[in-house]
């Protein structure tokens, strides 16, 4: 069965993000008040054949954990559907 | 004569500088293609410049999956010597081969001049040619060259003096955690930095500050201890 999974990367909290940093101030400068902490990553998304949804997940978590996001800078999250 | 390898990723750009700066320190240089798994008994592998796989995804991270790279962690294993100028030091750090990571400049700008560098160590196999403390301007071309690291693998850089070199004179270019232009790794045989030395290393470019970097290759005796000058 192919599943789907949605991949989110972003620069791990604590670290500094310039860009991030400067979208917020671009927010701030449009007036949106209020809006912080933005952090700029990226999206991945995939198709992958396995036999369940559980070894889909482990699958793409493995993806993540060797190429998609780096260790030390990054933090990951996926969702998997059907 | 030293055999050194230049390697060559798609996208590589500073290749022949480096190839230039090799063979003028006296030391057989060869180009050695990503697809290659065979370094030509090379007892120096150089991981130059540029932009290879075109920085897609993280800068570094592709190439590190390239088949040349299990001959160079090969190559590494061994207490071969490996160095890796910009480029080839983010190579180095997505390989795990150097601690740390380099990520976007913190004033997000593509940085491109000459900078002040402060050598922090002289007993590796390329440094050995420099005096410790020598400060010189090398220029830097890069816009993820800032080095960062957790807390904890920066206590061990600094306690086991493994910061090869540091930019100086308020000059950090990038945000680099602890003005930290280059590093190594436990044994020195490793070693990766973001300035181009090769590019200040033939008068003809307006400097040779950085010739000693390929002298010290040029002169280094593999399997023995590289030799220091302090």
């Amino acid at each position: 069965m192919t599943y789907r999974v949605h991949i989110r990367v972003v620069p791990r909290a604590g670290l500094l993000d310039p860009q991030g940093q400067a979208v917020e101030h671009a927010l701030a400068a449009l007036g949106f008040e209020g809006a912080g902490d933005v952090r700029i990553g990226r999206a991945i998304e995939l198709a992958i054949d396995a036999r369940s949804a559980d070894a889909a997940e482990a699958s793409a978590r493995e993806m993540c954990e060797r190429l998609l996001a780096n260790p030390v800078t990054e933090d990951y999250s996926l969702v998997v559907e059907a | 004569m030293l055999r050194v390898a230049v390697v060559r990723f798609p996208g590589s750009n500073c290749d022949w500088d480096t190839y230039h700066a090799v063979a003028g320190a006296g030391a057989d240089a060869r180009f050695v293609w990503h697809r290659d798994t065979d370094l030509q008994q090379a007892e120096v592998v150089i991981l130059p410049g540029g932009f290879s796989y075109g920085d897609y995804l993280r800068s570094g991270a592709i190439a590190r999956f390239s088949p040349v790279m299990q001959a160079v962690q090969k190559h590494a294993a061994a207490g071969g010597a490996v160095l890796g100028i910009c480029n080839g030091f983010q190579i180095l750090c997505e390989a795990q081969l150097l601690p740390g990571a380099l990520v976007r400049n913190d004033r997000l700008t593509f940085v491109s001049r000459p900078v002040w560098v402060r050598v922090e160590r002289t007993d590796t196999f390329c440094t050995s040619a420099y005096t410790r403390g020598t400060e010189m301007r090398i220029p830097v071309a890069h816009g993820d060259g800032c080095y960062v690291a957790d807390d904890d693998t920066l206590r061990l850089l600094e306690a086991e003096g493994r910061v090869v070199l540091r930019y100086t004179r308020g000059e950090n270019p990038n945000g680099s955690v602890a003005d930290i232009a280059g590093v190594c790794n436990p044994a020195g045989t490793v070693v990766g930095f973001m300035p181009h030395p090769e590019r200040y290393a033939d008068p003809v470019t307006g400097s040779d500050v950085g010739a000693g970097f390929f002298r010290s290759i040029a002169a280094w005796l593999p399997g023995g201890t590289a030799r220091s000058t302090t």
